[in-house]
């Protein structure tokens, strides 16, 4: 055998897990491609990790794969720490971190702050259009700073890089993570390497590096971007937000759940629907309405959770129509970028959770999902990107299959905002007319509506 | 030439530090079966109980995801790379 590379001899299980990813710790020398010196570690102490297939358990660290069996790393909570009460909880700020006993770290985080705490909307006219008793969209599409869920994550991973000292922050993204991890990392002082799809939209591209991110577009599909970052993070010790701060960053996802309980009332909705790209956000979603459930903050049933795919991407959709335990991974082929994962990370799990809380998943074609931007648009005012027109697609298509049903009260999880995939729309919305400023060339495009009907809206009209 | 497959970091450790490693053999399997045979740690790490592939660890075979290529069956030649690569998350 030949060896190429060589990695420093392990100390022991969890020392050698600490010094993965650390610049340098890896081969013992400097170079050029590595991290600036590493800052001071700053902030909230990061939990330990424990591994979630065979229960090895690993001191705090940028891991997030367990050495003993590959099998992924989950941040343990002492089960004995004091919880707040629904009062308490009301009366700190608003932001994700008002959840902080159910995030993965001790202490205070020290960046991203205000992040979170995104309107829940009701939608009484996207209720009528699905056919269910209510409906409330969770709106971040509004999310601060970068307009999508993706925000909370980032929130969670750039204080476990910070607490870790790693000196660069970086990512592999279809583009809502990327416009995030540039954007929380330039507030923390970091610099950020940010790896994308060559053809991804302008607006992510460009939402991107306005931050003064390093991005990288790489030749290929996302997946092929992913396996690239993981090697990335091996060989220069970053702080990867999706790969080895996976373990802390994952957690940021469950406050979508505590704010739904929360803006309900402190309670329960009977469904939630979200859009699966790598699937973690319904593992998340379900885990966060469970540690909720058991702390005592809300009672009744735990929502039935659906997912969103896009017939083009939908590998997890079908593990959950063929009721089986193997993805089979697909090469994505559709609009909607920002969920076109065709090996998903999480997909036997985001599986399990869609069938044991007895919900489903719905693949639904570019065109239909389309409709569905402008079927959210037109009902309640929020303009969401390809995903969220997704999860709107899917609802209608739950509801017609049965899946959905009349008496229930459902929250849409629209995850990020229209205006950073307007090519996907363009075209279904036709051309404004251009004119000069003069009265008389307004008066005609008026005249040419009277008497005709107005095209059939696509969501009916409030009675 | 052999075929070279690239172990994560997670791995290396098993492999005498080495993070890069070499085997032989007619299909992706034999070049595995050839590798875990010299570091036996590797093997519970690389492949299942029935010698397959986990679902959690994917492998790529000169780029190539060999879900797409025949799995461990796929035929491989003098000079191919593999990469290990665990799950990754969404982004």
């Amino acid at each position: 055998m030949t060896t190429i590379t060589t990695a420093r001899p392990a100390l022991s299980r969890v020392a050698s897990a600490a010094l993965v990813g650390r610049p340098g710790a890896d081969t013992g020398r400097s170079d050029p491609g590595h991290s600036p010196a590493a800052p001071a570690a700053t902030g909230a102490d990061p939990l330990p990790l424990l591994c979630r297939r065979c229960g090895s358990r690993y001191d705090p660290a940028p891991i997030a794969i367990c050495e003993e069996c590959l099998g992924p790393l989950d941040p343990f909570y002492d089960r004995h720490r004091a919880l707040p009460s629904r009062t308490t909880i009301e009366a700190r700020p608003a932001s994700l971190w008002r959840y902080r006993e159910w995030l993965p770290f001790d202490g205070s985080p020290a960046h991203s702050l205000d992040t979170g705490c995104t309107p829940l909307v009701e939608a009484p006219a996207l209720a009528r259009a699905i056919g269910v008793a209510r409906a409330w969209v969770k709106n971040d599409s509004v999310s601060h700073p970068t307009l999508s869920f993706k925000d909370r994550v980032v929130a969670a991973a750039i204080n476990a890089a910070s607490a870790f000292g790693l000196g660069t922050f970086g990512c592999a993204s279809t583009g809502n993570l990327a416009n995030a991890v540039a954007a929380h990392a330039a507030r923390a002082g970091l610099p950020a390497w940010i790896f994308i799809p060559h053809d991804l939209e302008l607006g992510k591209v460009v939402g991107t590096l306005v931050y003064g991110a390093h991005v990288v577009r790489v030749r290929g599909t996302y997946d092929d971007v992913n396996r690239l970052c993981a090697q990335v993070a091996d060989r220069f010790g970053w702080g990867i937000a999706n790969v080895n701060l996976r373990s802390y960053y994952g957690e940021g996802s469950k406050t979508v759940a505590f704010e739904i309980a929360e803006q309900l009332g402190w309670r329960l909705p009977a469904a939630v629907i979200a859009p699966m790209a790598g699937g973690s956000l319904v593992t998340k979603l379900r885990k966060g309405f469970a540690e909720f459930h058991l702390a005592g903050l809300v009672d009744g049933e735990l929502p039935r959770l659906y997912g969103a795919q896009a017939t083009g991407c939908q590998p997890i959709a079908r593990l959950v129509e063929s009721r089986g335990d193997r993805l089979i991974p697909e090469i994505p082929q559709t609009i909607a970028r920002s969920i076109a994962i065709g090996n998903p990370a999480d997909g036997l799990t985001a599986a399990a959770a869609l069938r044991e809380t007895g919900g489903w998943a719905a693949a639904v074609s570019d065109e239909a999902l389309v409709r569905g931007i402008r079927i959210l648009a037109e009902s309640t005012g929020i303009f969401t990107e390809t995903a969220g027109g997704a999860t709107v697609a899917a609802a209608l298509a739950l509801a017609k299959s049965g899946h959905l049903r009349p008496d229930d009260e459902v929250v849409l999880c629209i995850t990020g905002n229209g205006l950073k995939t307007v090519e996907a729309v363009t075209a279904a919305l036709g051309e404004a007319p251009i004119i000069a400023p003069r009265l008389r060339e307004v008066e005609p495009l008026v005249a040419a509506l009277a008497g005709q009907q107005d095209p059939e809206p696509l969501v009916a009209a409030s009675h | 030439m052999p075929i070279t497959i690239a172990l994560p970091n997670v791995l290396a450790r098993l492999a005498d530090g080495h993070r890069t490693v070499e085997g032989s053999g007619g299909t992706l399997g034999d070049v595995v079966a050839d590798v875990t045979a010299r570091y036996p740690s590797l093997r519970p790490r690389l492949v299942d109980e029935g010698g397959n592939p986990y679902p959690f660890v994917t492998y790529y075979l000169n780029d190539e995801d060999i879900r797409f290529a025949g799995g461990f069956g796929a035929a491989v030649n003098d000079g191919d790379e593999v990469i290990v690569v665990p799950a990754v998350a969404g982004g």
